[in-house]
C-alpha cells in the first residue's frame, strides 16, 4: 500500500477509537460528569478527527468537526455549561460525526439535512453573538477554507534530501563572510538585478527559544547570493559580557529575484524576537515604514524573564574575543572577520549548556576557541562532516518508535501460533500415551518430565488463547448509539446501563456478537419497554432501563439483556403459538416454556412487524445465529417487571466442548452445545415409517432417529436401537433429532481442525479433531444431519395428540 | 549520525504522517504519545529537534516546552509546535513558553522539513 493510503487507513482506524473515547466521555457527561479532563478528552477526540481530516482534505468532515469542536471549546473554557440538554445534543452530534467519518471512509455522502440540522442545534447551544464572534454562523466555512490545503505527499528523493543543500551554503556563507563586505550602496553591483538589504538584530529571547542566527542566515542564503556583514560593535568587554544577552547585528545583501514575503518568511519563527528590516537595495531603511517589525517592548520584557542560553551569540563572542589573537585587527571597526565564526560549522559542546558556565569557564573557553577559531578560519570546509551525516541519515532512516504497552499483530500470525499450539497439545498427548503404553513407571524420570511438559503445554495453550481474547467493549460501545436511535424512533425514553465491558472473549466470537446483541436490544426497547405514558400509568419512572451485561460463567461468556418493561404477555404468546400451530391448543406448558416459545421459528409477537426490532426477523433468527456459535439463549420474564435474555457462548471457536461417541467402530464428536439429553431407547418407542425411516418417541414427541453409522456411510445395516444410545440433539434451526450411536465415551474439549482445509467437505461432518491417542475423530455437523433427516420425513415431528 | 527528531502527538495519524515525511527526508524519528512520555523519551534517548502537539492528555504541549526548557541538557534543543492557523493564541503561548517555531497543520512534507531546517543545524 502506498504510504499515504496506509496513513489514511490508520486515520480511519484511529477515528474509530477516537469516536469511542468521545462517546464514553459524552456518556459520562450525560451522567453529570463535568470534570474538565472528561470534557478535554472529548474535545481532543474531535480535534484529532478534525486534524486528520484536514490532512486528507475531507471537507465535509472538517466542517462539521469544526462546529462541534468550537462548541466543546466553549465548554472547556467554561463559557458553556453542561446540562442534560447540552449533553444530549452533543451525543447526537457525536453520532453525526461518526456518520461523517463513515461517509469519508467509504467515499459516500451524509444526510445533508441531518448535518445542517445538527449544526443548527450545536449553534443553538451558544449565544448568538458569541457564535458570530466565533465565526460559526457561516457553517464553518471559514475553518474549511483556512485549512484548505491538504497533505500533499511529496516524495523527497533520498539521494538528495532537501536538507543537504544548506551544508554547501554554510561554506559559501562563510566564504562570503571571510572577505569584508562593503555594505554601502556604492558597492552594490552595477547590474539591475534586484537585491534586498536585510538588517537582522536578534534579541536575547530569540536565543532563549533555541533559535540560531546562523540557521536563519543559512536559510536566507538558500534564496540567492548573499553578502553578509556582522556588526559586533555592541559586544561589551569580556567582564561585562552576559552569556544571555544578544549583541550582534547582521546586515545581509541578498540578490536574486525573490519577493519580500519570501525573504520575510525565513524570519517567520524569529521576527518577533529580533529587529528586522527588509528594504530594497537603494532605499534607506528609514524610508520604509516597518513599525510592526520594530522591537516589541512587551515581548522583550517578558523574554528577559525567560532568559536562557544564547549559544550562537556566545560563539560569535568567543570568536570575537579570540579574533585579536588571531590577527591584529582594529577592534573599533565592525570586524567582518568574526562572521566566519558566527555560523559555527560545528557547534562547540559548551553551546549545549552555556548558562551553566561560570565566567572562569567562559574565559578558558574563549582561549580554547581562539585556537579553534584560527583553524576554523583557515578551514571553513569544516562544515563538510555534516554533509556526511546526512548521507548516513539516508542510509539508516528507520524509525525508532518509543515503546507502547500494546502491539498490533496480524491475526494470521496469531492463528498460526494457535494452530501450532494445537499440534503441540496433540503431540504431547500422543507422547504421554506412548510412554504410558511402553510400561515406564509413573515415577520414572521420563514420566515425571512428561508431566511437567503437560502442565507447560496447557499453560501455553491458555496463554495463546488469551492473545485472541478481547474485551467485549468493542461491541458494547456501539450500543449506546443504537439505543438512542431506536428509542427516538419509537418515542420511548431509555437509559442503557452496561456492565462487564471488559469481559474477554475470543475475537472471532466478538465479531459475531454484534448482531444478536443488536437484535436483543432492539427487541427490549421496542417490545419490552412500555411507552412513557404507559410507564407513568403503571407507576414506573417514564425512563425505562435496559441493562446490557457480560460475565464469565462456567468457561463460557454470558451476555444478558434485561429491561424493566412489561414482561412477556404469556396468554398472548401462548395464543399466537397455538394459532400458528406451533403448540397444541391444550399443551401444558410452564411459564418458562411459554416465554421461550418466542424463539420458535415463525413466531413474532409484534402485531405489525416493526421496522425496528424485527426487520421481518424474529427471535428465532437470533437463536439460530447464537447456536451457530455453539451458544444457547433463553429468556426469563416477570409480568410487569421486565424480561431478561441470557445467551451463553463458548469463549473460543478454536476449541469445542464435545461428547465423544463411537459408532460403527469410529470415534466421533458431537458438539455439546447441540446436545439436549441422552437416553437408552426402548424398542417399543421406536417406530418405522415407510418401513425404513425410524422415529423415536421421547416424552410424547416423535423425533427422527438417525443411525449415525449409516448416515455417514460407515455401514449399511442399522444398529438395533435398543443396543445403542440415543443422543437427543437440537439443530441451529431448532429441529430435533436423536442420533443413535453405540456408546458414549465421555465429554472432552477438542481442538477444531478444518476438514475442508485438509481434505474436502463431507456432508454431515463439520470438522475433525485429533484425539490423545493420535487418531482422527470427526466432529458431527448436527445441523446437516437433522436437516437431512427432516427432509426425508417432513412431517415426522408432530406433537402426539394426548 | 543522522539527526533525531522526537515527535510527540497523541494522534497516531499525525505521528505516522510526521514519521513518513521525516524518515523520507533522512531523519531518525522517535515518538511519544503524550507530554509525559515525550519528556521521558527525551531524557532517555535525547533528540536534536522536538516536534510537539499542543492538545494532549496527561501533559499538553505547553508542559512539554516548559519541561524541555527546564532540563539543562535541552535548554537549547529546538522545539516546533504543531498548531492550526486558527490557534493564534496558542502559538503565542507556546512562543512565550520557549517554543522555537511552529508547524501549521495540515502540513506538507516540504514545509515540515523547511521548518526543521530553520531551527536545527
Amino acid at each position: 500500500m502506498d504510504p499515504f493510503e496506509s496513513i489514511k487507513a490508520t486515520f480511519f482506524q484511529e477515528c474509530e477509537e477516537l469516536l469511542t473515547d468521545m462517546e464514553s466521555g459524552l456518556l459520562a457527561m450525560e451522567q453529570g460528569d463535568d470534570d474538565s479532563e472528561t470534557i478535554n478528552a472529548v474535545f481532543r477526540a474531535v480535534h484529532s478527527v478534525k486534524g486528520g481530516a484536514g490532512a486528507f482534505g475531507l471537507e465535509e468532515l472538517i466542517r462539521f468537526a469544526h462546529v462541534f469542536e468550537t462548541v466543546l471549546d466553549e465548554m472547556r473554557s467554561g463559557k458553556l455549561h453542561l446540562t442534560d440538554e447540552v449533553a444530549k445534543v452533543l451525543l447526537r452530534a457525536s453520532d453525526v460525526l461518526a456518520d461523517h467519518v463513515a461517509a469519508a471512509r467509504s467515499g459516500g455522502s451524509v444526510d445533508e439535512g441531518r448535518t445542517v440540522g445538527m449544526i443548527a442545534d450545536l449553534q443553538g447551544l451558544i449565544d448568538q453573538d458569541r457564535a458570530a464572534e466565533l465565526g460559526l454562523n457561516d457553517d464553518g466555512d471559514s475553518a474549511a477554507v483556512e485549512e484548505d490545503f491538504g497533505f500533499v505527499p511529496v516524495v523527497l528523493s533520498l539521494d538528495e534530501p532537501a536538507t543537504d543543500a544548506p551544508e554547501v551554503d554554510v561554506a559559501a556563507l562563510m566564504a562570503a563572510a571571510a572577505e569584508p563586505v562593503e555594505v554601502d550602496e556604492a558597492a552594490a553591483p552595477a547590474d539591475a538585478a534586484p537585491a534586498w538589504r536585510v538588517t537582522f538584530r536578534p534579541k536575547a529571547e530569540m536565543y532563549a527559544k533555541a533559535n540560531e542566527a546562523a540557521l536563519v542566515l543559512r536559510e536566507l542564503a538558500r534564496l540567492g547570493d548573499v553578502e553578509v556583514a556582522l556588526d559586533a560593535s555592541a559586544v561589551p568587554p569580556l567582564d561585562q559580557l552576559s552569556a544571555e544577552q544578544a549583541y550582534l547585528t547582521w546586515t545581509i545583501r541578498l540578490s536574486g529575484d525573490k519577493s519580500e514575503a519570501e525573504v520575510r518568511e525565513v524570519f517567520e519563527f524569529v521576527e518577533d524576537d529580533c529587529d528586522l528590516e527588509v528594504t530594497r537595495e537603494g532605499e534607506a531603511a528609514a524610508e520604509v515604514a516597518e513599525p510592526p517589525l520594530a522591537a516589541d517592548d512587551d515581548a522583550s520584557a517578558s523574554a528577559v524573564e525567560a532568559a536562557a542560553a544564547a549559544p550562537l551569540d556566545l560563539d560569535a563572542l568567543l570568536a570575537r574575543v579570540s579574533a585579536p589573537a588571531a590577527e591584529p585587527a582594529t577592534p573599533a571597526a565592525p570586524a567582518p572577520a568574526p562572521i566566519a565564526a558566527a555560523p559555527p560549522p560545528a557547534a562547540p559542546p559548551p553551546a549545549q549548556d552555556p548558562a551553566s558556565m561560570d565566567v572562569a569557564g567562559l574565559i578558558a573557553l574563549a582561549e580554547k576557541a581562539s585556537q579553534d577559531h584560527a583553524q576554523t578560519q583557515s578551514a571553513p570546509a569544516k562544515a563538510e562532516p555534516k554533509a556526511d551525516q546526512k548521507a548516513e541519515a539516508r542510509a539508516a532512516a528507520g524509525p525508532a518508535t518509543a515503546a507502547t504497552p500494546t502491539i498490533r499483530v496480524d491475526l494470521d500470525r496469531v492463528d498460526r501460533l494457535i494452530n501450532a499450539v494445537g499440534e503441540l497439545v496433540i503431540q504431547q498427548a500422543m507422547l504421554s500415551q506412548r510412554v504410558f503404553e511402553s510400561g515406564l513407571a509413573r515415577s520414572s524420570d521420563v514420566a515425571l518430565g512428561l508431566e511437567d511438559l503437560e502442565l507447560l503445554t496447557r499453560e501455553i495453550q491458555d496463554s495463546v488463547m488469551a492473545i485472541r481474547a478481547q474485551p467485549v467493549k468493542s461491541v458494547f460501545q456501539r450500543m449506546p448509539r443504537l439505543v438512542r436511535e431506536v428509542a427516538d424512533m419509537v418515542g420511548k425514553k431509555v437509559r442503557l446501563v452496561m456492565d462487564g465491558e471488559n469481559t474477554e472473549v475470543d475475537k472471532t466470537v466478538i465479531e459475531r456478537l454484534s448482531d444478536p446483541i443488536t437484535h436483543m436490544l432492539r427487541n427490549a426497547i421496542d417490545h419490552g419497554l412500555e411507552t412513557p405514558d404507559e410507564r407513568e400509568a403503571g407507576g414506573k419512572g417514564i425512563e425505562g432501563t435496559v441493562r446490557l451485561a457480560a460475565l464469565h460463567r462456567g468457561g463460557r461468556i454470558v451476555i444478558e439483556v434485561a429491561d424493566d418493561g412489561r414482561g412477556i404477555n404469556r396468554p398472548r404468546v401462548r395464543g399466537i403459538a397455538v394459532s400458528k400451530g406451533l403448540i397444541a391448543e391444550d399443551a401444558v406448558l410452564s411459564d418458562d416454556e411459554i416465554d421461550n416459545l418466542i424463539f420458535l421459528p415463525g413466531f413474532s409477537t409484534a402485531d405489525v412487524v416493526s421496522d425496528i426490532s424485527g426487520r421481518g426477523v424474529g427471535m428465532d433468527v437470533v437463536k439460530r445465529s447464537i447456536q451457530a456459535l455453539g451458544g444457547r439463549i433463553s429468556i426469563t420474564s416477570e409480568p410487569g417487571k421486565g424480561s431478561k435474555f441470557s445467551m451463553s457462548l463458548p469463549l473460543t471457536l478454536a476449541v469445542l466442548d464435545g461428547m465423544v461417541v463411537s459408532a460403527a467402530d469410529q470415534t466421533l464428536v458431537a458438539p455439546l452445545s447441540n446436545i439436549v439429553e441422552s437416553l437408552t431407547p426402548r424398542a417399543e418407542d421406536v417406530h418405522l415409517i415407510g418401513g425404513r425411516d425410524a422415529v423415536i418417541c421421547i416424552r410424547d414427541t416423535f423425533v427422527p432417529l438417525i443411525d449415525v453409522g449409516v448416515a455417514l456411510g460407515f455401514r449399511d445395516t442399522p444398529l438395533p436401537p435398543a443396543s445403542g444410545v440415543a443422543v437427543l440433539v437440537e439443530s441451529e434451526g431448532g429441529g430435533k433429532a436423536a442420533l443413535l450411536v453405540e456408546a458414549i465415551q465421555g465429554q472432552r474439549q477438542v481442538v477444531i481442525k478444518s476438514l475442508e482445509a485438509n481434505y474436502q467437505h463431507i456432508h454431515g461432518v463439520a470438522a475433525a479433531t485429533i484425539l490423545g491417542d493420535g487418531r482422527v475423530a470427526l466432529i458431527l455437523d448436527v445441523d446437516a444431519l437433522v436437516t437431512t433427516s427432516r427432509r426425508k420425513a417432513p412431517r415426522i415431528e408432530k406433537r402426539m395428540a394426548v | 549520525m543522522n539527526k533525531t527528531v522526537l515527535t510527540i502527538d497523541d494522534s497516531r495519524t499525525m505521528r505516522e504522517m510526521l514519521n513518513m515525511a521525516l524518515v523520507q527526508a533522512g531523519y531518525r524519528v522517535i515518538q511519544a504519545v503524550d507530554g509525559v512520555e515525550g519528556l521521558e523519551v527525551l531524557r532517555a534517548e535525547g533528540a536534536d529537534v522536538v516536534i510537539t502537539d499542543i492538545n494532549m492528555p496527561r501533559m499538553d504541549g505547553f508542559g512539554v516546552i516548559e519541561g524541555v526548557r527546564a532540563d539543562p541538557a535541552h535548554r537549547a534543543t529546538p522545539i516546533l509546535v504543531l498548531t492550526t492557523e486558527s490557534d493564534a493564541t496558542k502559538k503565542e503561548r507556546a512562543r512565550a513558553a520557549g517554543a522555537t517555531g511552529w508547524i501549521v497543520k495540515p502540513f506538507n512534507p516540504t514545509k515540515l522539513v523547511d521548518a526543521i531546517r530553520r531551527v536545527a543545524a
